[in-house]
C-alpha cells in the first residue's frame, strides 16, 4: 500500500518496484490493478513499432527530449525478444537513451516478451497503467522489432506509429495485410540514406489506394540520429489524437480495447479453471486419449467442458 | 513462470573497449538472466539511476581504463544514498591485485578479473542474488 501511494506521487523506485510486480507476481498484481485501476486513463499513449534495426529506440530518444521541453513527464516502456530456450534476454533499447536516465521528469523500462508474441510482454498493459496512475502525460511503448503480424500494439495504444526504413523490399510489401494496416502516422527514419524517398512515395501509393479511409495516415521522412524533422512528426502525433478527441473516436478506441482485455481475462482465467479441474485427476488425459482415437470431437469435449463451469 | 534475475550491466569510465562485457552480457543471457544492456561511457549517476528504473537484482561493471578505485565506490555510495544498496554489485575488467581489497572493503561482492570463466560469474550470482 506504501508503494502504491509513493507510486501515485510519481516516486520511480516505487513504480519500478510495482512494475516488477506486475511482471513477476499474478496474485499481487491482481490487488494492485484493482487498487490503482480508477487512477489510469489519463496519459495519451503511442505505440511505436516497426522492423529491427529501424530506429524505433532512437526516435522514441529524440520524441521523449522533444517532449521534455514543455515539460511532460514521460514513461517509456520498451520491449526486446526473450529467447525462446533460455528464458533470457538482453534488453538494449536503453543504450539509445542513455542521455534521458538522470531527467526527472522521465522513466524508462525495459522489458523482456517472455514468451508472448504479439509484440509486446504479457505485462505491459499493466506496466502503462503504472506509469499512467503515477502522473505521466505520455507513455511511449516501444514493440519488440516486429515483422509483418506482431500487431498488438494497436490494443495498446492511442497512437501507433509505425517506422520504416529504406530497403526492406518493393511496394509489394507495402500493400501486404498486418503490420502496414496499423499505423496512425508512417515515419520514415534515415531519410538521409539513398532510396528513403522511394520508401516514402510507396508507402504514399499504398495509403492512396485505400477507398474507405477515414482519416489517410501521413507519411513523414525523418533522420532521427540527426534530430531532423522530430517536431514534424510531434505535431502529426498532435493531429492525430486531436482528430481521435474531435470525432469521439477516442473514447470509442479505448472502449474497444478495454473489452478486448476483458475478454482476454476471461479467456485465460476459464482456460485455468479448465486445466485445474481436469488436468490432477487424469481427466485431460483420457480426453486427449480418446480425441486421438476419434471417438469423439473436440467441439463436443469443449461443450462438455463448459457445461460444467456453468 | 520463476522470476528471471535481472541484472544491468553497464561500462563507467572513458575505455571504449565493450567487447568483455557484451560476453558478459551474453553469458548471463543465455544462463536465462534478463541483461539491460547499457553500453559505453556511462556516469555512476546514469548507471544507479537505470538500475532503480530497471528494478534490477545486481549491477555488472566493467572498466579497463583504471579508473575503478574512483568508479566503484562512487557507484556504490549513490545507491546507498537513494536507499537502494539491496541491489549487489560485482564489477570486472583490469584491476590489480592490490586494489581488490579495499573496492571488496568499499562495497563490490565480487571482482572478476582476465581469465574468470563466465560459468563462474553466473554461478556467483545465481547463488548470491537475494530473491
Amino acid at each position: 500500500m506504501e508503494l502504491i501511494n509513493k507510486m501515485l506521487d510519481g516516486d520511480k523506485r516505487a513504480c519500478a518496484r510495482l512494475i516488477s510486480i506486475v511482471e513477476n507476481d499474478e496474485k499481487e498484481s491482481e490487488k494492485l490493478i484493482k487498487t490503482i485501476y480508477k487512477h489510469t486513463g489519463k496519459a495519451h499513449i503511442i505505440g511505436i513499432t516497426g522492423p529491427p534495426g529501424a530506429g524505433k529506440s532512437t526516435l522514441t530518444d529524440k520524441y521523449v527530449k522533444l517532449l521534455r521541453k514543455s515539460d511532460y513527464k514521460v514513461g517509456v516502456i520498451a520491449v526486446d525478444p526473450t529467447s525462446p530456450y533460455t528464458g533470457g534476454a538482453i534488453l538494449g533499447d536503453r543504450i539509445r537513451m542513455n542521455d534521458l536516465a538522470l531527467d526527472p521528469g522521465v522513466f524508462i523500462r525495459s522489458m523482456g516478451t517472455r514468451g508472448y508474441l504479439g509484440g509486446l510482454a504479457k505485462a505491459t498493459r499493466n506496466a502503462v497503467k503504472i506509469l499512467d496512475a503515477s502522473g505521466c502525460d505520455y507513455i511511449i511503448i516501444e514493440t519488440v522489432g516486429v515483422g509483418q503480424s506482431e500487431v498488438d500494439i494497436v490494443k495498446a495504444a492511442d497512437t501507433v506509429v509505425l517506422v520504416m526504413v529504406p530497403g526492406l523490399g518493393d511496394d509489394i510489401q507495402s500493400i501486404k495485410a498486418g503490420i502496414m494496416e496499423i499505423g496512425d502516422l508512417f515515419v520514415v527514419n534515415k531519410s538521409d540514406i539513398f532510396g528513403a524517398q522511394r520508401t516514402a512515395t510507396e508507402i504514399n501509393m499504398m495509403l492512396d489506394m485505400s477507398q474507405d479511409m477515414d482519416r489517410r495516415p501521413p507519411v513523414v521522412m525523418v533522420t532521427a540520429n540527426q534530430n531532423k524533422n522530430i517536431e514534424q512528426m510531434e505535431q502529426e502525433i498532435q493531429k492525430h489524437y486531436q482528430y481521435l478527441v474531435d470525432n469521439g473516436l477516442l473514447e470509442e478506441r479505448r472502449k474497444k480495447n478495454i473489452k478486448r482485455e476483458l475478454l482476454e481475462l476471461v479467456e485465460e482465467e476459464l482456460k485455468k479453471l479448465v486445466i485445474r479441474e481436469t488436468e490432477n485427476n487424469g481427466e485431460l488425459d483420457s480426453m486427449t486419449e480418446s480425441l486421438f482415437n476419434k471417438e469423439t470431437d473436440p467441439f463436443t469435449l469443449r461443450d462438455v467442458l463448459l457445461s460444467r463451469i456453468k | 513462470m520463476d522470476k528471471p534475475i535481472r541484472v544491468l550491466v553497464a561500462k563507467p569510465g572513458l575505455d571504449g573497449h565493450d567487447r568483455g562485457a557484451k560476453m558478459i552480457a551474453r553469458a548471463l543471457r543465455d544462463a536465462g538472466m534478463e541483461v539491460i544492456y547499457t553500453g559505453l561511457r556511462q556516469t555512476p549517476e546514469q548507471i544507479v539511476a537505470a538500475a532503480i528504473q530497471e528494478d534490477v537484482d545486481i549491477i555488472g561493471m566493467s572498466i579497463l581504463s583504471g579508473a575503478h578505485n574512483h568508479l566503484f565506490p562512487k557507484v556504490i555510495g549513490l545507491l546507498k544514498e537513494q536507499d537502494a544498496e539491496d541491489i549487489m554489485v560485482i564489477a570486472g575488467g583490469v584491476i590489480p591485485e592490490d586494489d581488490i581489497p579495499a573496492l571488496k572493503e568499499a562495497g563490490v561482492a565480487a571482482i572478476f578479473t582476465p581469465g574468470a570463466l563466465t560459468t563462474e560469474i553466473v554461478q556467483f550470482i545465481r547463488d548470491n542474488v537475494k530473491r
